[in-house]
């Protein structure tokens, strides 16, 4: 089969012939490296899904190439909203810079007995491997580079939703700039998560925790001329 | 303030970080990829501590002692056990979503070797939810990363035996860049990847650190110690985690019977498969009467690496499996406050030998010992700068690898790399693997002696500056060679069997002669080695 792939130095993508079946694209990119062309670049670790160094673009979606057996003609790009080093390999300081920003992080968690229950509320969003795909697939980059964007958002969520946390209003206070009301709940971070995490439905999440402590939807101020609440002069 | 240098952002790296920090410390975390892209990320079984009940901890300490076959050291697995506990607190409050049992406590099960459940886990993630809770401690924390250098060499003051900092090449810049501390760590992981497609490992365990180490006059201990996981996918070498015989799962050959007690220590099932597979042609794991709700639950890292990569679901089908290369015993030898034979050089987790595995770990110990060394290797790292901070002495480290990664651009290519490290991959699953022979193991030492002589022969392909990961992966290589050298002298001059290290030709284990530490160091560049208690 034939596998295109786009390199940082030309404009038309490489198209590789490999004779593999069954095998996933970090395989065939493994042979290719080290039998056909050396200087095909990406990055790799775990090849078992859990270490989040492979995501790429197939065909517009992104994958693990350690996840993905592709199909004649597939065509493999570095991921989007971050600027290529070379070839698949891209600036990864997204996951450092938002996590920070959006402090998703414990505080301080208790000790003590926990039910079986309450610990799998944070079951799937614990699962996060900072493959980064949510944040390639999300449209907002295009408009506001500043937001905090998904996997720091589920993140977010994950801490603040442990039944251990003592103290998560300050969560709260750090995502609401440039944070859970710049989504536009497109889903697009959905079905690309190798994980089965949904960061939608994680910052909508988000959004009614933070109604309930006081803050408001910015985008839901219609202006002026709709104050009923006091006489106009 | 002392600046304390961590080289390596996985577990240990992490853990020591965060500890240098609470001791004061400026720290700065160096690492070849990005932190949670570590070789910790992969651990799945869980963490080993005494919590109460029936269990106790002089059981652990006994489990721990009787696995390590004479080579543990009991303080240091003193040490370990009674710290364990506590280990397992602190990374509760540090938020790491520990699985529960019915009582709300966290949960604990089974492992091989173990006389009681013991392993804390977090369904079979337990090493991806240690790793990114300890990255997200150390974001709080203010640490500063510097992702996606490798590292080269320590920088060592010649005439005071000092570490000064390390070299690294920048991969993204190409660049050769110099990081000056006044105590560094080593937490750069094991060698699994010397293995090849025969290893359970990341394909970046290939050993950087403790060849670094032995590059700087650091001895290195027991390095022929090389655990191999009994049940890894056949195809892929993927790990299945032990969690899944914990559970009850059974091994059994083509006729579908079982063979050997499951739950024996790890170098006894992973040579009892060995044996089956050379008598019957395969083995295979069998978890389908744990039920599909069981798997779904406990093993959704298993279920989907089993469809993945052999085309199978564990939940109707038998599992095909071999044992793979899964965790290096051996490492950079360390002291009680996990220095090294170099002043201001400390070694921690994997690259380390810290005695408590000796010549055979168990599962559980090792997310354990990252956790608990870690926190006592970033303070005393942290102690030590403030005691002897490092002078600005010049040193030509930087200028010697600065010319040396000009210079390997123009090895001349003539013979492929990529081959020569596939071809020692294999003789090395075959010979120096779980049965060993010293006809086989000579025969491995002369494949190597001929690859040292030939690498100025081989060399990268891709002449870019710009991440070059054809040039790293060249260096790694490198690294391996330098390991694999010191792992089959030590393998030849240990003449006996004894936990991970059996020689079909000396069966016994023969303590009068062997029972000691294998040490190795470089005198002018010479190997020498020597065995010491």
């Amino acid at each position: 089969m034939t596998i295109l792939v786009k390199r940082s130095h030309e404009e038309v993508p490489q198209a590789y012939e490999v004779d593999f079946e069954n095998v996933t694209l970090l395989t065939i990119l493994n042979h290719l490296k080290t039998k056909v062309d050396s200087t095909l670049t990406y990055s790799q670790g775990c090849r078992s899904g859990v270490c989040g160094s492979c995501a790429v673009r197939v065909n517009g979606h992104e994958v693990l190439m350690c996840e993905y057996k592709p199909t004649d003609g597939d065509l493999v790009e570095p991921m989007r909203n971050a600027s290529v080093i070379r070839d698949l390999v891209v600036e990864s300081s997204a996951v450092e810079n938002f996590n920070r920003v959006a402090k998703a992080w414990s505080e301080e968690s208790r000790e003590g007995n926990v039910s079986e229950e309450a610990m799998s509320w944070i079951e799937t969003q614990s699962d996060c491997i900072l493959c980064t795909a949510c944040y390639s697939a999300c449209p907002v980059y295009a408009v506001n580079p500043d937001f905090i964007g998904p996997f720091a958002l589920t993140r977010v969520w994950r801490y603040v939703s442990d039944p251990r946390q003592n103290q998560s209003d300050a969560k709260i206070t750090a995502i609401q700039t440039n944070g859970i009301w710049d989504c536009t709940l497109c889903g697009e971070c959905i079905p690309v998560c190798p994980q089965g995490i949904a960061p939608k439905q994680d910052i909508t999440m988000l959004r009614t925790k933070s109604a309930m402590l006081g803050y408001k939807d910015p985008n839901m101020n219609f202006g002026s001329g709709l104050d009923f609440g006091s006489p106009m002069f | 303030m002392a600046k304390v240098l961590i080289i390596g952002g996985g577990g240990a790296g992490l853990v020591s970080a965060l500890s240098a920090h609470e001791a004061g410390a400026q720290v700065i975390v160096m690492t070849k990829t990005l932190p949670t892209r570590s070789q910790t990320s992969m651990a799945q079984g869980g963490m080993n501590a005494v919590l109460g009940g029936e269990d106790s901890i002089a059981n652990h300490m006994a489990d721990t002692l009787k696995s390590s076959a004479g080579l543990g050291n009991e303080s240091q697995i003193a040490f370990l056990c009674e710290n364990g506990p506590d280990a397992v607190r602190w990374c509760n409050t540090m938020g790491l979503p520990f699985s529960r049992d019915a009582s709300g406590e966290i949960a604990r099960r089974r492992l091989g070797g173990a006389s009681a459940p013991r392993a804390c886990y977090a369904q079979d993630y337990t090493g991806l939810k240690l790793l990114h809770t300890l990255y997200d401690q150390c974001l709080k924390a203010g640490i500063t990363f510097m992702n996606e250098r490798f590292l080269l060499n320590i920088i060592v003051d010649e005439e005071t035996n000092c570490a000064l900092g390390a070299t690294c090449l920048n991969i993204l810049t190409g660049e050769v860049e110099e990081i000056r501390a006044d105590s560094v760590i080593l937490a750069t992981g094991g060698y699994g990847a010397l293995y090849g497609k025969h290893s359970t490992n990341s394909v970046g365990s290939t050993g950087d650190g403790i060849a670094a180490a032995i590059r700087a006059g650091a001895r290195l201990a027991d390095l022929e110690f090389i655990q191999f996981h009994p049940t890894a996918l056949k195809s892929s070498s993927i790990l299945i985690s032990e969690s899944a015989r914990g559970a009850g799962g059974y091994l059994v050959d083509e006729q579908g019977d079982r063979f050997t007690d499951e739950l024996a220590a790890r170098d006894v099932v992973a040579r009892a498969i060995h044996d089956e597979i050379i008598k019957s042609g395969g083995v295979y794991l069998d978890i389908r009467h744990l039920g599909e709700e069981f798997i779904n639950h406990e093993l959704p890292q298993e279920r989907k690496l089993a469809r993945l990569y052999e085309g199978i679901d564990p939940v109707s089908d038998l599992i095909p499996i071999k044992p793979a290369a899964h965790y290096s015993m051996g490492g950079i030898e360390v002291n009680d406050e996990c220095m090294t034979s170099v002043s201001g050089l400390f070694a921690v987790g994997e690259c380390a030998n810290h005695k408590t595995h000796g010549a055979n770990r168990l599962g559980g110990n090792s997310l354990l010992e990252l956790v608990v060394f870690g926190r006592h290797c970033g303070k005393f790292a942290a102690q030590y700068g403030v005691k002897k901070p490092s002078s600005v002495v010049e040193n030509a480290q930087l200028s010697k690898d600065t010319n040396f990664v000009h210079g390997v651009m123009y090895f001349t290519n003539q013979i492929d790399f990529y081959e020569k490290q596939e071809m020692l991959a294999n003789i090395f699953y075959n010979n120096v693997g779980l049965v060993r022979e010293e006809m086989g193991l000579q025969t491995v030492l002369d494949a190597i002696g001929k690859m040292h002589k030939e690498l100025p022969l081989m060399g990268p392909k891709d002449k870019s500056k710009i991440c070059n990961t054809n040039l790293v992966e060249f260096v790694e290589f490198g690294n391996k060679l330098e390991l694999a050298e010191i792992i089959v002298i030590s393998a030849i001059n240990r003449s006996e069997s004894r936990g991970a290290h059996y020689r079909g030709d000396v069966p016994t284990r023969n303590d009068a002669m062997f029972g000691a530490h294998t040490i190795t160091w470089k005198e002018d560049g010479a190997l020498c080695t020597d065995f010491l208690l």
